[in-house]
């Protein structure tokens, strides 16, 4: 599984990131997709980042805050009498 | 999630005033967001409550001496994460002994994990010891590029958005965005080719 990257792929390791966000100015990422498009091993890079990131985003709750947790912050902040009237 | 539309509802004229009401509002505005940055950072409620309730307190103390130049909630991050990062150092004094020079481009770890698991049928991701597997890595990343990466990726923040909250240059985000997002790569890789393994061997 370990394997030598090429000075090639250190080159563009440091453009994936933006790659993945679609932010790459566009001569590199032509540069990046024409080397993706012979190495399996930063395609396999890029396609791991995407997911790993991918996964975080989708296992992120946007919950609320804990109603307890609200009204501990509301005391703390003398901001009992407010609890009601707010949102 | 930062938009517009709600930064413009919190009033800092108001806020200044010593406006209750209005400080309240933005306590409900920013407080879910804050707590659930302090649950990633640090790993546990009471330290996530902790800094949830220091950051308004300090907040409330340092009202007069906000200029608003950033929005209100983007200057209430970055007391939460001065408050978290404070808490991390009391509890593991002895890190950052040497400091990593995590703001260049130069000497980016060569991937190791190059084995593709994408291809893992959908509910191996969604188990609770996957999520576990998630969060741990998560903390272990190192302090700096943890917070980068909860604020962008996982807050959805703008690079911009991320620069202001922590008091760092663009660049600066960029290049500890991608060592985090190459570490927790590595990581999940770890874990998942593992899964990918048991899955063949079914």
């Amino acid at each position: 599984m370990r394997h030598q990257h090429k000075q090639e792929c250190n080159e563009l390791l440091g453009s994936i990131s933006e790659y993945v966000d679609g932010s790459l100015h566009e001569e590199l990422c032509r540069e990046l997709e024409h080397h993706l498009s012979e190495c399996e091993d930063c395609r396999v890079v890029v396609n791991t980042m995407k997911k790993t990131i991918e996964l975080y985003q989708t296992d992120a709750p946007k919950d609320g805050l804990p109603v307890d947790v609200r009204q501990r912050l509301y005391k703390t902040l003398h901001l009992d009498d407010l609890l009601h009237t707010t949102h | 999630m930062m938009t517009d539309e709600t930064q413009t509802e919190i009033s800092v004229e108001a806020l200044k005033a010593g406006d209750r009401a209005e400080f309240a509002r933005l306590v409900d505005l920013a407080s879910a967001p804050i707590y659930r940055l302090g649950l990633k950072m640090l790993g546990n409620p009471q330290d996530a409550e902790d800094v949830l309730q220091n950051t308004f307190l300090k907040a409330l103390q340092s009202l007069g001496n906000f200029e608003g130049r950033s929005s209100p909630l983007t200057w209430l991050y970055r007391i939460a994460i001065n408050e978290a990062l404070m808490l991390i150092r009391r509890q593991k004094p002895q890190v950052e002994i040497a400091e990593e020079p995590q703001d260049e481009e130069s000497n980016l770890p060569t991937p190791v994990q190059l084995t593709d698991w994408c291809c893992l049928p959908e509910s191996d991701f969604l188990t609770t010891e996957s999520k576990r597997a998630l969060d741990a890595a998560i903390l272990k990343l190192p302090e700096k590029l943890r917070v980068v990466f909860l604020l962008r990726d996982i807050e959805g923040m703008s690079i911009q958005e991320t620069s202001e909250a922590l008091g760092l240059t663009e660049t600066a985000v960029k290049t500890r965005l991608l060592r985090a997002r190459l570490n927790l790569r590595e990581q999940l890789s770890s874990y998942f080719t593992e899964r990918l393994i048991e899955e063949r061997e079914k």
